[in-house]
């Protein structure tokens, strides 16, 4: 690692390959939707608020706040959800782990585990009462969804952290 | 994990204010994207535009990804007929013989059938196909179940147009850009055909259910009942989907409702037949006029 560098009064520090690494590994993890496979229930987890999520547990600095605003409009875009949810509910998301962040300072990867499973189940879930009438008979399939993303999130969670780790030393 | 570095902004107005402008660009964005939502609830069709945009960037990569696994599927299946194809001379030889008799009763049947329907003078409503495209991708981590269409508004595909594979109903055409379509599947929970039995054309209402099947209800107020290994097809009624394409068959019965499974699997189809629209919606007549319009 280069030692740091002298940054003059007033001027923003060198931004970091992770300033435009995060959204774009976000927006791939959005295009996995485009697998060419037509499938008849939901069983693809969503990768793109995976990755979202995974930036942000394991490199805060990575993404401002705001950034799951256009992020999410991408995702809507492309996972058919009807537009606005995802821009709604990662933004909700995000603004509830800025919350926590303050109350639970230091915390373990297992708090984090469960701060994001909670965030994708909430996703989910709000996603299909907003985009599925009541009675549809999704909820199954959902669950499994969900417990397959609760079970892939640490491996996202070890990516992110490994592309965060490659871009601060290439920094 | 250690708190994060740029919650505290120190004494520095400049990031204190930055910081502050992020939150509100945050909560305004998410309430931007709750006015979305509304409107896409209320009005659907609202964003065919946007929505198109992105469709015509995205359907070239699904088109190409597709064709690879179609490439990587096909594979071991054309290894394996490379060596399969003596014994399986062998057998069709075989066959053949057998299916002798079988093709001459066929025959005899069908100029019998030719004759009866010259006697009846029936017509077969035949409406004519608008483009064979492939379905590419489809809304795989969503609850609704929409597929892309590699074809759109320059092929003919038109939005409500029905979207039919050889063994059966697919779906409907709810967006059509200018070169890819979004289709709503029969099995998305929004979906509703109408239906009648093949046995005795009872009408009924066949919906998704979300899951991969459909729901089967009786259109009639006598609750029809439903048997296992009931058809159904497409009644015609409503002037979209046109008649007698095969919809689904009945795998369970619940109470006055049945359970059906549809009868095109989407993945497992290699083209997809995008008709027109059976009866199209009917031009809005002349407001009649009571004088004679004079030229002017």
């Amino acid at each position: 690692m280069k030692p740091a560098e002298f940054v003059p009064l007033g001027r923003a520090e060198e931004r970091s390959r992770t300033s435009w690494l995060a959204p774009l590994s976000v927006v791939l993890g959005s295009m996995v939707t485009l697998l060419p496979f037509v499938a008849t229930f939901p069983f693809l987890p969503p990768f793109g608020l995976m990755m979202l999520l995974g930036w942000r547990m394991t490199r805060a600095d990575s993404l401002k706040v705001w950034a799951p605003v256009p992020l999410g409009f991408l995702d809507d875009m492309m996972s058919g959800q009807p537009p606005g949810s995802a821009m709604l509910l990662w933004t909700l998301c995000f603004i509830v782990i800025d919350v926590l962040d303050t109350r639970l300072v230091w915390r373990d990867f297992w708090q984090d585990w469960l701060i994001a499973s909670g965030s994708i189940t909430f996703c989910l879930v709000a996603g299909r009462l907003v985009a599925a009438p009541f009675g549809a008979h999704v909820d199954t399939a959902l669950l499994l969804q969900i417990l397959i993303c609760v079970a892939l999130f640490p491996l996202i969670s070890r990516f992110c952290a490994w592309l965060g780790h490659d871009a601060a030393q290439d920094r | 994990m250690a708190p994060s570095r740029d919650r505290r902004p120190g004494f520095s107005r400049r990031a204190q204010y930055s910081l502050f402008l992020a939150y509100v660009g945050a909560v305004g964005g998410a309430l931007i994207g709750a006015g979305l939502l509304l409107l896409s609830t209320f009005n659907p069709p609202a964003y065919a535009a946007v929505r198109g945009f992105f469709g015509e960037i995205t359907t070239p990569i699904s088109s190409g990804l597709d064709w690879v696994r179609r490439s990587i599927a096909n594979t071991p299946a054309g290894v394996s007929e490379h060596w399969n194809v003596k014994a399986e001379n062998d057998r069709l030889k075989k066959q053949l013989d057998d299916n002798e008799t079988l093709v001459m009763r066929a025959r005899t049947l069908n100029q019998e059938n030719r004759r009866l329907r010259e006697m009846l003078k029936l017509r077969d409503v035949t409406t004519d196909a608008v483009v064979a495209a492939r379905l590419v991708n489809s809304s795989a981590s969503s609850t609704k179940r929409f597929a892309t269409l590699n074809a759109g508004a320059w092929q003919g595909v038109r939005r409500g147009q029905p979207v039919r594979a050889p063994d059966g109903l697919i779906g409907q055409v709810v967006d059509a850009g200018p070169n890819s379509a979004r289709v709503l599947l029969i099995i998305d929970p929004d979906s509703i055909v109408p239906v009648r039995r093949t046995s005795d054309g009872m009408p009924a209402i066949a919906r998704g259910r979300g899951d991969g099947l459909l729901d089967v209800r009786s259109a009639t107020l006598a609750s029809g009942q439903f048997k296992a290994g009931d058809t159904f097809v497409t009644s015609g009624t409503g002037g979209i989907f046109s008649p007698n394409i095969p919809v689904a068959r009945v795998i369970k019965t619940e109470g006055d409702a049945a359970i059906a499974q549809p009868a095109a699997n989407p993945d497992a189809l290699d083209f997809a037949l995008v008709q027109q629209t059976f009866l199209p919606e009917p031009a809005p007549s002349p407001t009649p006029s009571p004088t004679p319009a004079a030229p002017k």
